[in-house]
């Protein structure tokens, strides 16, 4: 589904991604780990088609298409999804009336007829029970005046609407308490299925104690140093980053 | 943005005013310039009786007294007064057409192209259009039916002569003759515009509204509305204004009126979409208008809605003077400035009457090169015990050229005043949109998810059948503005 070679990307003249080497298959859920500034955000957001990040050297296929061609909302809407790190706040943009024209420009895509505002209702009422949120969130502005861990379940809910193929979930886990982060969880583990990939980004080997990955890859320096199955998060857990990035230096392709 | 994203909204950009093409029809015109002899024409023309050619003149003695005003936050060029025609009308067979079937064709066409159909049959069910073309009403529609209900609605110039005791007692009751340089100016050469009475207990059935147009080169359009409702009546009102494309400026000085008596309630709404000039800013139209409500009874209610999305220069402060006890003021706002417009607009709120309330809600959203201002006064006098104020002023920029600046004053002579104010300035962020484009949604409809949002509670004060408009009209004036 996803295979990006030897992927350079910078911003503003500083080189953040070193030739990153990744291959994703649909029905795999994959955990990229690394210290901070080690590229794990740069990463996501070049996959989502951010601006602000060049792309100086490499390629990336989704679906045998060049996904760097694509503008965000192409790719969103042939169904690239990023749950944002950092949610944003849009005062005044009703957070139902937002899903609704977000989903219906994705099934629009993909030729189903759109939904009106009673079956979209009906639709998300569903999903908002998978992430336990209230049903009131759907009047407020996107993301105004939510707790962290309320942007957080909002941006799976979006997820569990959207229905992508390819999600990647940039630091999700970071801020959340332990009950929040069950619920993210429980709502990662319900979505999973054999048509879709997941990409969970992580500074943390915690939530992978709730979201348990079919591979873990280790990035460091912008290079993916270690790749390996899910024990290879506990190793991190053991040894720190530093431990690991010595024992393997290899850069050489890594595909699953 | 991405480049490719860039070339749509160039696409966009480049698109023309809509409403910019020129109706060829022959032109009842006098020549440029200004004196007592014009307005004594244009006096004659209108078979005016002497009390109003007498109030004319009074203005114009007064005016050439005047200085024009300079404090405001826009900047133009000098208007050479002597230069502007100020009397243009469409050459007709008769004196004045005598039923809709008596219009000249091609001014029922030129309506038709800007989406005002005035044949009753095909009209907007609900809304009775009065017609401004130039210096006069060409049709009014739905003016029998109105008539039924005891409700006066026509233009300005048929008013004084059916209806000249009304005229008299209201005329400048609002807006003295020596206001303000541009309402002096309009007192002396107005030409046309709308008026309506609302009888005692009568709930106007439909909306009425004007249709402004200026065709003709280098005129000047000097209209003057005045709105009475009568005790316990109520009435929703609404104009529209647009103009052709043109390198120079046009002047367009209104003065609109409204009293409310006991327990009345007006709703004045405004689209206003005249020419903008160019995307380098040559041309368009200069907005320059006085608007006052006096809210005279006890209990009267008088809202402002506007949404000022056109003109080169848009300089306007629909007010309210709140003298019956417990009334209501509003002012409901969202002025768009793109590419090189100018906007010094806001609200001035007086309060006389005891438990008197106003409202203040304004949106200002700048693109392009547009300057953007609020300026609103709120004074409550030392009668006004327990008057309330809630004023709410909202920037949003679009890109790094605009400009956003906010002028309040406040008075408050009385120690039992309430007074609110909120202001936020905010710009439509690289991230949002990135959000937005993330889940699917276009740059486009990003762009105008984010200003409709911001613009949602001035929205819901429009009548039904012209928020839809509205909204339609703040997204075309947007496009090109983000890149």
């Amino acid at each position: 589904m996803l295979e990006i070679r030897n992927l350079h990307a910078s911003v503003e003249g500083h080189e953040i991604l070193k030739g990153v080497n990744l291959t994703v298959n649909a029905g795999e859920l994959h955990s990229i780990m690394g210290p901070n500034g080690s590229g794990k955000s740069t990463l996501a957001q070049v996959l989502a088609g951010r601006d602000t990040y060049k792309v100086t050297q490499g390629e990336v296929l989704y679906e045998g298409r060049n996904l760097l061609e694509m503008d965000p909302d192409e790719r969103a809407r042939a169904g690239v999804f990023m749950a944002f790190q950092y949610p944003v706040e849009i005062p005044g943009v009703n957070t139902a009336y937002f899903l609704r024209a977000a989903l219906n420009s994705i099934r629009k895509h993909r030729g189903l007829e759109e939904l009106d505002a009673a079956d979209f209702l009906d639709w998300v009422k569903d999903k908002m029970k998978l992430v336990d949120m209230d049903e009131r969130l759907l009047n407020r502005s996107i993301n105004e005046g939510f707790s962290g861990g309320e942007k957080k379940r909002g941006e799976i809910l979006q997820m569990a609407v959207l229905e992508p193929k390819l999600a990647i979930m940039d630091e999700t886990d970071s801020g959340l308490d332990i009950d929040a982060l069950k619920i993210v969880a429980r709502g990662v583990n319900t979505l999973r299925s054999a048509d879709r990939a997941i990409i969970v980004i992580t500074h943390y080997q915690r939530v992978l104690d709730y979201i348990v990955p079919d591979f873990v890859h280790v990035l460091i320096d912008g290079r993916i140093v270690r790749s390996g199955g899910k024990e290879l998060a506990l190793e991190l857990e053991e040894k720190g980053y530093a431990g690991v990035e010595q024992k393997n230096a290899a850069t050489e392709p890594i595909t699953s | 943005m991405t480049t490719a994203t860039d070339a749509t909204l160039e696409t966009w950009a480049s698109q023309e005013y809509k409403y910019g093409f020129v109706t060829d029809i022959e032109t009842d015109s006098l020549p440029p310039g200004l004196n007592e002899d014009v307005i004594a024409l244009i006096s004659a023309k209108k078979n005016e009786p002497e009390w109003m050619l007498q109030w004319r003149l009074k203005s114009y003695r007064h005016w050439l007294k005047m200085t024009e005003p300079t404090w405001q936050n826009v900047h133009y060029p000098p208007i050479d007064y002597q230069s502007i025609i100020y009397y243009s009308a469409p050459k007709q067979d008769k004196d004045r057409p005598q039923s809709l079937d008596e219009v000249d064709p091609k001014l029922l066409e030129t309506y038709e192209k800007l989406g005002i159909p005035l044949q009753e049959q095909e009209a907007l069910a609900g809304v009775a259009v009065d017609a401004v073309f130039d210096s006069v009403s060409v049709a009014t529609t739905f003016k029998a039916k109105l008539a039924e209900l005891g409700i006066i609605f026509g233009s300005f110039s048929d008013a004084v002569q059916e209806h000249p005791d009304l005229v008299q007692k209201y005329l400048g009751t609002v807006v003295p003759y020596s206001d303000n340089f541009f309402a002096t100016l309009n007192s002396a050469v107005f030409t046309d515009g709308s008026f309506a009475y609302i009888p005692k207990g009568v709930r106007c059935p439909m909306e009425l509204s004007t249709y402004f147009r200026i065709n003709a080169l280098s005129t000047g359009q000097f209209e003057r509305t005045l709105i009475i409702a009568d005790e316990g009546s109520y009435v929703s009102y609404l104009e529209g204004c647009t103009a052709p494309m043109r390198d120079e400026n046009q002047l367009h000085a209104a003065v609109v009126e409204l009293i409310a008596l006991d327990d009345a309630t007006i709703k004045y709404s405004t689209i206003q979409n005249w020419y903008p000039g160019d995307k380098d800013g040559k041309g368009g139209i200069f907005n320059f208008v006085t608007k006052r409500g006096k809210c005279q009874g006890r209990n009267s209610h008088i809202s402002w809605t506007q949404v000022e999305t056109g003109a080169a220069i848009t300089w306007k402060y629909p007010g309210c003077i709140l003298i019956g006890d417990n009334s209501v003021g509003e002012f409901y706002s969202i002025a768009l400035t793109n590419n090189h417009q100018q906007a010094d607009t806001g609200t001035k709120m007086i309060h006389i009457g005891k438990n008197t309330t106003s409202n203040v809600v304004s949106k200002g959203i700048s693109a392009g090169f547009g300057q953007n201002t609020y300026r609103g006064m709120i004074k409550i006098n030392k009668g006004a015990d327990h008057a309330r104020n809630f004023t709410q002023c909202d920037s949003l920029l679009i890109g790094d050229k605009c400009g956003a600046h906010t002028f309040p004053y406040i008075e408050v002579k009385n120690s039992t005043a309430r007074m609110e104010h909120e202001a936020t300035t905010s710009k439509i962020g690289e991230d949002q949109m990135f959000y937005l484009n993330q889940r699917g949604i276009s740059t486009e409809d990003a762009v105008s998810m984010i200003v409709n949002g911001f613009c949602k509670e001035v929205f819901r004060e429009l009548p039904m059948e012209f928020a839809v408009e509205a909204q339609r009209l703040l997204e075309v004036s947007l496009e090109g503005s983000v890149g």
